[in-house]
């Protein structure tokens, strides 16, 4: 049971916004010492686990690509493309991402998408741009928020999509750990089971994003409402009166 | 095999080890040794993962995570094009500025599925046990290559520019590393089965539905203590799915497996702890608030989640 203190220390130090790569090895110290592990071999398993996981960091590899192009102008071109398009609005195009992302990821091609590989250049200028059309200049917490979101639709797409396919780790794994107990399923079984949720996911995050649309219009009104001409006193008067909170 | 996972390693290295140069002769930077440090052991980590004891390549962790709780990785300057350069150039390259971009992921994807069984000679081309982490690494350099074509740039300038976006996700890079560490200490200290214990001691076996309710949201909330759902199912499963719902009232393992999985999935969506999907692209779209992209999840997955417990119940039995 002692060993459930590094969990405590991550919710805590979280919470408090301690940098996390400290909270994180405080965390695995003190779960060492709980777990009566030697700290030598604490050491060596942060090293050991550090090493193996390098996979994780392989994005940072993208980086001189996008800076490169961002510096062309690739975020400027995005705009000017959305621009072009009548029909285009943040929903939309988040939710054709989402479609593309878990249809591409549901036969395998997880590769085809990614934060640093498609969303920071590409999808995310996309959806503000389509905003930016519509509405003019976005508040910051609006343009926050949709970018946001955008992010939040490559996470769901490939998560809910990935599992479906039968090849993929996920499958293997749940394979694997049955068969330790007697229990052998084929892969097409499992990833067949997995197409209501990975169904209902597109369906449940497709719908919020539809409903994302409107809310980036209530936002920019509101936004515009505080400070619009015509209730110039209104705007001053919820100023002072926030000041006065201050 | 004649390009391995190692070599990309390499490749990341040596341009970490110039993002650490370039940010040591950064004089804006208040803490410019600090920053450099960081950088400079995130690219030895690369370059001689291999070779260095694991013993004392948890001491060279453990530094890089003192340097950054306390400050010393900083933000410098970047000659950063201006807005006019940057819409002139739009103008002149159009389109084509896509090209680069949409490489990486075209690339990765031909490497994964075109170049699994190519061999030259009798050694296979790409590293097949990794073969989606290689192929995603040659495309990022066919990719540069394109880019550094198409705009005319040197290769010293990619490296500057990326910098900009390196510091803006700054610590946070490391992060998605430091978890998975953290990881594999909780699964040696054997805090799965302390959860798993709690947990199944808290829950009225013979409910069905209620068992069902407790694996469902049990693989969510051990998958945010984790950060990783692949860690949270062999400890769930064996704790509650496999003993209660399928050897004590005859549910279908596979269906169990496969809602179970994604009932962990909908905990990855609403974690700091699965930095690489949450934290990491909080940063990469210069979100000051590290928690944007779960808030906008975290209701998907709340619904979601909702929806696997009756998902789960009328299918499994």
């Amino acid at each position: 049971m002692l060993t459930l203190i590094g969990i405590l220390i991550v919710i805590v130090g979280f919470a408090f916004r301690f940098n996390p790569l400290l909270v994180v090895v405080v965390s695995g110290i003190v779960t060492g010492v709980a777990g009566q592990l030697p700290m030598e071999k604490i050491l060596t398993i942060f090293g050991e686990a550090f090493i193996k996981n390098r996979y994780l960091s392989l994005f940072i590899l993208t980086l001189p690509v996008i800076g490169l192009l961002e510096r062309s102008g690739l975020k400027e071109q995005s705009q000017a493309l959305i621009g072009k398009i009548k029909a285009a609005t943040t929903g939309r195009i988040l939710i054709l991402y989402l479609f593309i992302r878990e249809v591409a990821a549901a036969i395998g091609l997880t590769a085809l998408g990614g934060h640093a590989q498609m969303v920071r250049p590409l999808v995310a200028p996309m959806a503000e741009a389509a905003a930016q059309n519509k509405h003019g200049v976005l508040p910051e917490k609006t343009r926050n928020k949709i970018r946001a979101y955008a992010a939040s639709a490559d996470n769901v797409g490939v998560f809910f999509g990935e599992d479906v396919f039968i090849a993929f780790g996920a499958i293997l794994l749940m394979k694997g750990f049955y068969e330790q107990y007697g229990i052998f399923l084929e892969p097409l079984e499992m990833a067949m089971w997995g197409i209501p949720t990975a169904i209902t996911a597109f369906i449940i995050h497709a719908t919020r994003l539809f409903f994302f649309d409107r809310q980036i219009a209530r936002e920019v009104a509101a936004a515009a409402g505080e400070c619009s001409e015509e209730r110039e006193e209104v705007c001053e008067e919820s100023l002072t009166a926030e000041a006065s909170l201050d | 095999m004649i390009i391995s996972l190692e070599y990309i390693y390499y490749i990341c290295g040596a341009f970490m080890a110039l993002i650490a140069l370039l940010a040591l002769k950064d004089g804006s930077n208040p803490k410019r040794g600090m920053t450099a440090t960081f950088w400079g052991l995130f690219a030895v980590s690369f370059l001689f993962g291999k070779v260095i004891p694991s013993m004392y390549m948890g001491v060279l962790v453990i530094v890089m995570a003192v340097i950054a709780g306390f400050g010393g990785v900083r933000l410098g300057s970047y000659s950063e094009a201006s807005e006019e350069s940057r819409v002139m150039s739009a103008k002149k390259l159009g389109n084509k500025l896509f090209i680069p971009a949409l490489l990486i992921p075209v690339i990765t994807v031909i490497g994964t599925l075109g170049l699994h069984d190519v061999k030259i000679g009798s050694l296979a081309l790409l590293d097949k046990a990794n073969i989606t982490l290689v192929s995603l690494g040659v495309a990022c350099i066919v990719a540069l290559l394109a880019a550094l074509g198409l705009t005319k740039e040197s290769g010293m300038q990619s490296v500057k520019e990326s910098r900009r976006l390196v510091d803006a996700i700054g610590w946070a890079a490391v992060l998605p590393q430091m978890l998975a560490s953290l990881g594999a200490l909780f699964a040696v200290a054997g805090v799965g089965q302390a959860v798993s214990n709690l947990v199944s001691s808290a829950i009225p076996v013979d409910n069905r539905f209620l068992v069902v309710f407790a694996y469902v949201a049990g693989m969510a909330l051990f998958t945010m203590v984790m950060g990783n759902a692949f860690a949270a199912f062999p400890v769930m499963t064996a704790g509650i799915g496999l003993p209660l719902i399928i050897q004590m009232h005859g549910g279908n393992p596979a269906v169990m497996a496969a809602i179970g999985m994604f009932s962990g999935y909908c905990g990855t969506l609403m974690t700091p702890m699965a930095a690489n999907y949450n934290i990491v692209p909080a940063a990469l779209l210069d979100l000051a608030d590290k928690n944007a992209v779960i808030k906008a999840q975290m209701p998907t997955a709340l619904m979601l989640l909702t929806a696997n417990v009756f998902l789960m119940y009328s299918l499994v039995f």
